[in-house]
């Protein structure tokens, strides 16, 4: 028998800014085992969230995570609006799937970039996060945030998207769409790239299926599922838009489902906002009192299908909640794509699932000479506020 | 002998090497910066992060191989002076230039490679010890290729002096527009170069998101500054040994001077150019990619060179 070396991805590794711990088992450059160890981030949100009311737990669960921060609380709510059996209105179905679907689309981009840098082609990197930047600024404009848009609440959405708002979030998306199909096609068409992508990691159909795979990752397999189309939450069952599936379920179709999906978002977004035009109206019911029940809430997030259960006795807090993220059960597809690889592909593949990252901190300036801090969270609130305000003075121009 | 001392250490040895060097390394870090929309560092970061990593405490780990570990940065920085020291004597006095001196200079352009596996294998890490074994299938890629471009143009006019070449390029204007042959080595050469800097597509051995700097994971301090210092004096010589091959040699004479640094900054963009839109290649790849695409190449143009083309 041959030499066995262990090679470890992690808890702290460039490649996940998450402590997440990879056990590579290797002979030489080939990787025969793979090990996986979780728990390094437990942060006990289900815990706290019995001690929370329904409407502070939606804002718990938009912590979960820093880039799906809107697919927790739409999960969450389509959970607790089950056990009450709530139908929220129109317009509040439309706003969500367009806070979604953009979502959707800042988060295909953030990953584009990553895979470029864990390939080491770091210009693609940059390139994508600069693309992704304006759809950060169309969320502030619309929302006020950049990430934690805080629009979703138990029997609606808390904000509504104004009338002087639709214009120039469509034009915003229409220079998004361009650049999209840019990047896809520079990306898709390069021989260096489809040679380390093409036939790497490959997840069969049978294996997807028998390892629970969700989103993209069983997309790319060719599994059709999406909770969006299965089970319509939202307004995703009243627009027009495609599954996108593909059969390779390499990283390389994993790319293309992910790209190619954008455009789909787009145009689920396009058609949400010429129908806000029309349909007037409330964007919330008012919840009185969640009555005694169990609920179970579902999002097709970035990376798959994000699952909820909640269950009430009639208080105003919830006894228990359960969360399901994607990346979970995503996960142990590593098992059997990773072992039979090279080192080099085990960490693209192991990134080609898209595990979830949180990034979200703002700015912390200190004065060099007195040490104290030059910006406290009024200042921080404030500047925040003057730059909201100068992008939707861009924007509306 | 005082002479030879000032050659080594001064002028065109290790002081003038490193001082270009570390400037071509901003080049790089600046070019690269814009392709990417960041902003880049000022001018006198890499000098910078050299003294700061010269005031840094030197920690050997306990598996590793000490006098290995620490003796092999200076390896490779010795080779690069010297590389840089020949080839620069034999470009301002191409009449002192030895039979076979070309040979002793591709022996020396391997030191560095040289170094970062004896580093990387005494270092005790088993992230490092991949990137040595990376390294040394890298070598044995791209060496073949590289020798047999490098000696085409001197097959062509029949000497083996680096002297003869860079005193028939300022007869006859330079090799790579002349000869096709030497266009065929010359675009051998390059590549075989990039893998040579470890730049991408080629920057296997230290991939960062894979094996996370590889031969350099266990360093720090002065060692550290060293190996950062011997790649950015990689970055001047390697150029140089192409243009005094292929672009007509390096002269300080007149416009020359800024002939011969228009002729550097050249390569040293395209270099960069080719490291940022290319992603990096497996290592099985890219050995595919040297011996059976740029070896047969070469031998193509090696042919052509003795046909006298």
């Amino acid at each position: 028998m041959k030499n066995k070396t262990v090679i470890p991805i992690g808890p702290f590794h460039p490649l996940q800014e998450e402590p997440e711990f990879f056990e590579l088992v290797v002979e030489g450059e080939k990787v025969v085992d793979i090990n996986v160890h979780l728990g390094y981030n437990h942060r006990g949100i289900e815990k706290i969230a019995e001690s929370k009311t329904f409407d502070q737990m939606v804002f718990l669960v938009e912590r979960i995570c820093g880039i799906c921060s809107t697919s927790h609380p739409i999960a969450n709510c389509n959970a607790v609006e089950e056990i009450a059996g709530i139908e929220i209105p129109e317009r509040a179905k439309y706003i969500r799937s367009i806070i979604g679907e953009m979502e959707r689309l800042h988060s295909h981009l953030l990953w584009l970039g990553l895979a470029g840098h864990f390939i080491g082609y770091n210009t693609l990197w940059m390139w994508a996060w600069k693309y992704r930047e304006p759809i950060l600024e169309l969320f502030e404009a619309v929302t006020g945030n950049r990430n934690h848009y805080a629009m979703m609440k138990p029997g609606g959405v808390l904000r509504d998207i104004k009338e002087e708002d639709i214009a120039p979030l469509l034009k915003g998306l229409n220079e998004v769409e361009k650049k999209i199909g840019m990047l896809t096609k520079a990306a898709l068409d390069d021989p260096v790239l489809a040679a380390r992508l093409k036939g790497v990691g490959v997840l069969s159909k049978e294996d997807a299926i028998a390892y629970c795979a969700v989103g993209p990752t069983a997309r790319a397999s060719g599994v059709d599922i999406d909770v969006r189309r299965d089970e319509p939450y939202a307004a995703y069952g009243l627009v027009d838009w495609q599954v996108i599936t593909q059969e390779g379920g390499d990283v390389l179709a994993k790319t293309v489902v992910r790209l190619l999906e954008c455009f789909e978002s787009i145009k689920i977004i396009g058609q949400c906002l010429e129908r806000l035009r029309k349909v007037r109206g409330e964007i919330a019911v008012k919840v009185k009192e969640i009555p005694p029940g169990e609920g179970i809430g579902h999002h097709e997030a970035p990376r798959g299908e994000t699952f909820h259960y909640v269950r009430s006795d009639g208080s105003n807090t919830p006894v228990r909640l359960k969360v399901r993220a994607p990346t979970y059960v995503n996960l142990p597809t590593c098992k059997v794509t990773v072992p039979g690889e090279s080192v080099a592909d085990a960490t693209l593949i192991l990134a080609s699932i898209d595990p979830c990252y949180c990034c979200t901190e703002r700015i912390i300036t200190i004065n060099n000479k007195t040490g104290q801090r030059e910006l406290r969270g009024e200042d921080l609130l404030r500047l925040c506020r003057k730059k909201t305000e100068r992008i939707r003075r861009k924007l509306e121009k | 002998m005082l002479a030879n001392i000032f050659y080594f250490i001064v002028f065109p040895g290790f002081l003038f090497t490193a001082v270009i060097g570390l400037l071509a390394s901003w080049v790089d870090r600046k070019v690269t910066a814009r392709i990417q929309w960041r902003v880049g560092p000022p001018w006198y970061q890499n000098f910078v992060d050299f003294f700061k990593l010269l005031g840094k405490e030197t920690i050997v780990p306990k598996a590793a191989k000490k006098t290995g570990f620490l003796l092999a940065p200076l390896i490779g920085l010795i080779g690069v002076t010297l590389v840089s020291l020949i080839l620069w004597r034999m470009n301002l006095e191409p009449n002192i230039s030895f039979m076979g001196d070309v040979i002793v200079l591709i022996y020396l352009c391997m030191l560095p490679s040289l170094a970062i596996i004896i580093g990387g294998s005494a270092s005790g890490n088993p992230l490092a010890a991949l990137g040595a074994s990376r390294e040394m299938k890298l070598v044995l890629a791209d060496e073949l290729p590289f020798i047999i471009a490098i000696f085409t143009p001197l097959v062509r006019i029949a000497s083996i002096r680096i002297g003869s070449i860079v005193l028939y390029q300022q007869a006859n204007g330079m090799m790579l527009t002349h000869h096709l042959s030497s266009f065929i080595a010359f675009i051998v050469a390059f590549l075989c170069m990039q893998a040579k800097l470890t730049l991408a597509p080629f920057d296997i051995p230290e991939a960062e998101q894979e094996i996370m700097a590889g031969p350099f994971i266990e360093y720090s301090g002065p060692p550290l500054a060293i190996f950062k210092l011997t790649r950015s004096m990689m970055l001047f010589t390697m150029p140089v040994f192409l243009i005094t091959m292929f672009l007509g040699g390096l002269r300080f004479e007149g416009w020359s001077i800024l002939w011969s640094i228009v002729k550097y900054l050249l390569i040293l963009v395209l270099i960069i150019l080719v490291k940022n839109t290319n992603p990096r290649l497996r290592i099985d790849q890219s050995l595919r990619f040297f011996w059976l695409r740029l070896f047969p190449l070469a031998l193509i143009g090696f042919v052509l060179a003795l046909l006298g083309l």
